[in-house]
């Protein structure tokens, strides 16, 4: 069947959209008085004008709306929480949404479960757990960082708890302490290398790990640092099966007394082997050089408490905290890997990252109030849509980058996964917390892999390649989102007697999109229907799976 | 605008609906290259890769360099092969086809960790945070993927492991990992035609207006491998993953396990014109108790499958245009550590290669009495792969343009393994 007339975008009633907003203009009138973000702005104005680019202009108030939910919740907003912002005219809309995100008790529980999400794949990854033989319970890590996030816990604390947590690993056994998840695989095998290595990186910023055998040929990092970092986890152990007090048996991280590989408690050593063959000893010196005793009996030195205090002082604590945060709202971190601050890694704007590193120490490492500078700041309210002085300024082409706009990314599987559960409300069949995030972590399962090796490393291929198209076109919970069975929005709004086509095609495209349909996506949506004989529901269930599927609902923008 | 309804779509109509998106992502595709070979050099190339990837860094002092007799030789022996050199007793089906394989002990690396060894040796290049350098199988896939118009599913495979990515050839020629039972999830869409072929013509529309915002390639790449997955969909080609259409004799002979079936489902592969596979045999990260392991579990399987492969595809008379490589990361240390296993080494270890045109039955290069370094010269990753690449007839010259605009030569300006190519 051909349609032979022009097809008017009136074809539909036109009733125009009631609360019809513009969506469009975000000329960011009010200047966020944050001192703070005055200063990150300050020091960015300033770069961007010593490197000769000028800043794209603001993103349009939907998409900056869309990026935030993404970025502080990890997932889209509803067209609900959208209009409420697009059609808010108050000159202090943008710090009042923030606030909301970050403090309002409605999203506590959505703001814990994003950054317990983060930390998580951070800390024990995306498959830490998932093997029957592990000694991790991801629920228990889970529990622990949902429980700090929840409360504001402050950062500093949070990881002094990582670092020294004793206990049994999975939640209602005796003993519990989800904060020993970190560790648990990461002490017994080879000497404790893996918790060497992952402490010093995740934490701090220092990638230590391949000076475990020689020295660093382009740092200042020698074999010797290494190990004697590695000494602070010599007088812990990993126990499979712990008997402790009564309750039921499970994992358990404990310290005991370290006899020293020679055998003298009293002078706890270690040795290491110099690639020259020259065996060396080392003792538990922290890497920016407080000694420890040498003792390896707990009642005089409990290596690892002393290690947490070291770290408390660290200022690199501060910095690799900032690095990741930045990287996380930015798209690209102020070095390249964010975790490698080392010396020999010259960060890119190096001001801002010590300013925010001496901020955030001063507000006693309050996470909250770090998220809330950042999001607020000029870099993050820039638009991705490049101008004539900055279409080079992509740190994908080589270069540093100098966040004169925001940069695309693709959506984490994890935030595909909830802003899929938001667009469509598949979610009213939902259990408890830990029955969805057992079945997310089901769901994303499909896309992890571990190379099985002594690292743990592991890979996804949600990486935008075919597997994950696949999964977008057929999968089962695209089916369900289009299908409009269960009460799906797709099944609310499609037969909504109270709302125009068009109004049905908009807030298919602000669902997904945060924006409305374009004209000529409007004349296509008339040709849906038409090539499906005027069955409108089909031919919005259609449209609504073409809009899933689209580069520009995939993308954080 | 004019829509026809369309009935009995075919496959074609599909890729005609999808063309325009392409042809949007055009100018980032020339970016990511600029081919200098000479067409007529390749065509009719007709040639393959199948690299078997020893994840976790195979002990190949072990394997195919012993030191029988060196306080760190480990119990195994020596055994003659069809080839100029002995091989490890637990190898004796190998052994039989080594006429067809050469062993190079000569290479010495720097990457002893497994990320840093997996990128290098996939690559040729150490890991750089500014430049994202392509893998092999991408390599070789942009580089003999517009001889095979006929192909319609991805030129580089990667069955039972991840490899390693495309970096800046871009998402298109990512790798396309499946298991080896050869299922491919979500691949039916289960609607007819029509509606499918509606579908996309809409998602056609949103994809190229969004990209004509120039917000960055990674939308034009999206609109790529929406195309790549089409084709893929509803391609009979994808046949070829189903291993279980073989003769029970020839399961048999490969081996009912992954990487028996992996290696089956790669001569497949190669028989449609896949240009390069992967075949990913994991374990070998043996710190501890080493010899047990390698003998009760990873060499029985190893010996099994990869000797069927040479076989098969000699019977076949396409190992002449099939190359063949072995290897992992590293090897392992020349000393047997605490846990009576061995750690990390790269400084001196070996590969395996043949097919293709490469010489059988050599060895390349040597170590020293205890394995613990290279006499002679070395070879290094970007050695070999310049080599696999000059026997899959891809010109040496090839330059590619990275992102920021730096040409960068095919396989690092690596240098041939002479003795190895006739």
């Amino acid at each position: 069947m051909l349609i032979k007339q022009k097809v008017s975008p009136l074809i539909f009633a036109t009733i125009l959209f009631v609360t019809s907003i513009a969506l469009g203009q975000a000329q960011r009138e009010d200047r966020i008085q944050i001192p703070q973000v005055v200063k990150i702005n300050e020091l960015m104005e300033q770069s961007w004008s010593d490197q000769e680019v000028d800043p794209s202009s603001p993103a349009e108030d939907g998409e900056w709306c869309r990026r935030l939910f993404l970025d502080v919740l990890g997932r889209i907003p509803t067209v609900d929480e959208l209009v409420d912002f697009t059609g808010d005219k108050s000159p202090n809309k943008h710090e009042a949404l923030v606030d909301r995100l970050l403090y309002d008790d409605r999203y506590t529980e959505q703001f814990a479960r994003n950054w317990t999400t983060i930390w998580t794949n951070l800390l024990i990854g995306r498959t830490g757990g998932n093997d029957q033989n592990s000694m991790i319970s991801r629920p228990g890590m889970q529990k622990f960082l949902r429980d700090s996030f929840a409360r504001n816990k402050p950062y500093d604390k949070m990881v002094y708890e990582l670092v020294t947590a004793t206990g049994t690993t999975a939640p209602n056994t005796a003993n519990f302490n989800g904060a020993t998840n970190f560790l648990i695989d990461k002490v017994n095998e080879e000497t404790a290398a893996q918790a060497t290595a992952a402490t010093s990186r995740i934490f701090l910023g220092l990638q230590i790990q391949c000076t475990q055998c020689h020295n660093h040929p382009f740092n200042d990092w020698k074999q010797q640092k290494y190990w004697e970092m590695n000494a602070f986890f010599r007088q812990t152990r990993s126990l499979r099966n712990s008997a402790a007090t009564g309750g039921p048996l499970g994992p358990e991280l404990v310290d005991q007394d370290f006899a020293g590989e020679s055998g003298n408690p009293e002078e706890a050593d270690i040795f290491y082997e110099l690639r020259n063959g020259l065996v060396k000893v080392a003792f538990p010196v922290f890497v920016e050089g407080q000694v420890a005793k040498k003792s390896g009996y707990l009642n005089e030195v409990n290596r690892r408490v002393l290690l947490g205090e070291f770290m408390l002082k660290s200022p690199h604590l501060s910095k690799a905290m900032i690095n990741r945060t930045w990287a996380h709202f930015l798209g690209f971190g102020f070095t390249k890997p964010i975790d490698d601050l080392g010396p020999h890694k010259p960060p890119s704007h190096p001001e801002v990252l010590e300013y925010l590193a001496d901020e955030f120490r001063s507000s006693q490492y309050d996470v909250r109030r770090l998220i809330k500078w950042i999001s607020l700041s000029r870099p993050y309210s820039l638009s991705s849509k490049p101008n004539s002085t900055n279409a080079k300024d992509d740190p994908l082409l080589g270069d540093a980058p100098k966040f004169s706009r925001y940069y695309m990314r693709q959506m984490q599987a994890e935030q595909l996964y909830e802003s899929l559960v938001v667009a469509t409300q598949a979610d009213n069949l939902s259990g408890s917390y830990e029955e969805r995030e057992r079945m997310k972590n089901q769901w994303l399962q499909q896309f992890s892999r571990t190379f099985g090796t002594d690292e743990g490393d592991e890979s996804t291929s949600f990486n935008g390649t075919i597997p994950q198209v696949l999964m977008m076109f057929n999968g089962e919970l695209i089916r369900q989102a289009t299908s409009g069975t269960n009460q799906t929005l797709i099944d609310l709004i499609v037969n909504d007697p109270k709302k125009s086509n068009r109004e049905k095609v908009d807030y298919l495209f602000l669902a997904g999109l945060a924006r409305r349909a374009k004209n000529d996506e409007w004349v296509l949506a008339n040709q849906f229907v038409e090539a499906r004989r005027g069955n409108a529901v089909d031919a919005l269930k259609d449209l609504w799976w073409v809009v899933l599927n689209s580069n520009e609902f995939i993308f954080n923008h | 605008m004019l829509y026809r309804t369309p009935t009995g779509m075919s496959r074609r109509h599909f890729m005609t609906h999808l063309a325009g998106a392409s042809a949007l992502a055009g100018s980032a595709m020339a970016m990511g290259h600029s081919l200098t070979t000479h067409a007529s050099e390749l065509r009719r190339n007709r040639k393959s890769a199948i690299l078997l990837w020893m994840g976790g860094g195979p002990s190949t002092i072990d394997l195919w360099d012993l030191k029988p007799g060196a306080a760190t030789g480990g119990p195994f022996k020596p055994i003659a092969t069809a080839g100029d050199m002995q091989i490890c007793e637990h190898l004796p089906q190998v052994a039989k086809v080594m006429d067809r394989l050469s062993i190079v002990r000569s290479m010495s690396t720097r990457e002893a960790d497994h990320q840093r060894g997996r990128y290098y040796m996939h690559t040729g290049y150490v890991p750089n945070p500014s430049v994202d350098y392509p893998s092999y199988g991408a390599v070789v896939a942009h580089e003999l993927h517009s001889q095979r118009p006929e192909l319609e599913i991805p030129p580089f495979v990667s069955i039972g492991g991840e490899s390693e990515g495309p970096g800046f050839l871009g998402m298109a020629w990512s790798p396309f990992g499946v298991d080896s039972n050869g299922q491919v999830r979500d691949l039916q869409m289960g609607l007819p035609a029509d509606r499918v072929s509606q579908r996309m013509q809409a998602l056609q529309l949103l994809e190229s207006n969004f990209i004509d915002d120039k917000r960055g390639s990674i939308a034009d790449e999206h609109a790529k491998v929406l195309q790549k997955t089409l084709n893929l969909m509803t391609s009979k080609q994808m046949e070829a993953f189903n291993v279980n259409r073989e003769e029970a004799s020839a399961q048999q002979r490969y081996g009912q396990n992954n990487f028996g079936r992996g290696c089956l489902m790669a001569r497949r592969l190669v028989e449609i014109g896949v240009p390069f596979i992967e075949v990913d045999l994991g374990g070998w990260d043996n710190h501890q108790n080493i010899f047990p392991t390698l003998k009760d579990q990873r060499l029985p399987m190893m010996d099994q499958a990869m000797s069927a492969l040479v076989e098969d595809l000699t019977q076949r008379g396409m190992l002449q245009d099939t190359a063949i490589i072995w290897m992992g990361e590293f090897g392992r240390t020349p000393r047997i550590n605490g846990n009576a296993g061995r750690d990390h080494w790269a400084r001196s270890w070996s590969v395996v290669v043949g097919g293709a045109g490469l010489k059988g039955g050599l060895t390349v290069g040597k170590t020293n009495e205890d394995g613990t370094r290279v006499e002679g010269d070395s070879f290094s990753s970007e050695d070999l792969m310049a080599t696999v690449c000059h026997s899959l007839g891809i010109s040496l010259e090839t330059n590619f343009t990275a992102r920021n605009g730096r040409p960068m030569k095919i396989a690092n300006s690596g240098k041939l393994i002479k003795d190895l190519v006739t």
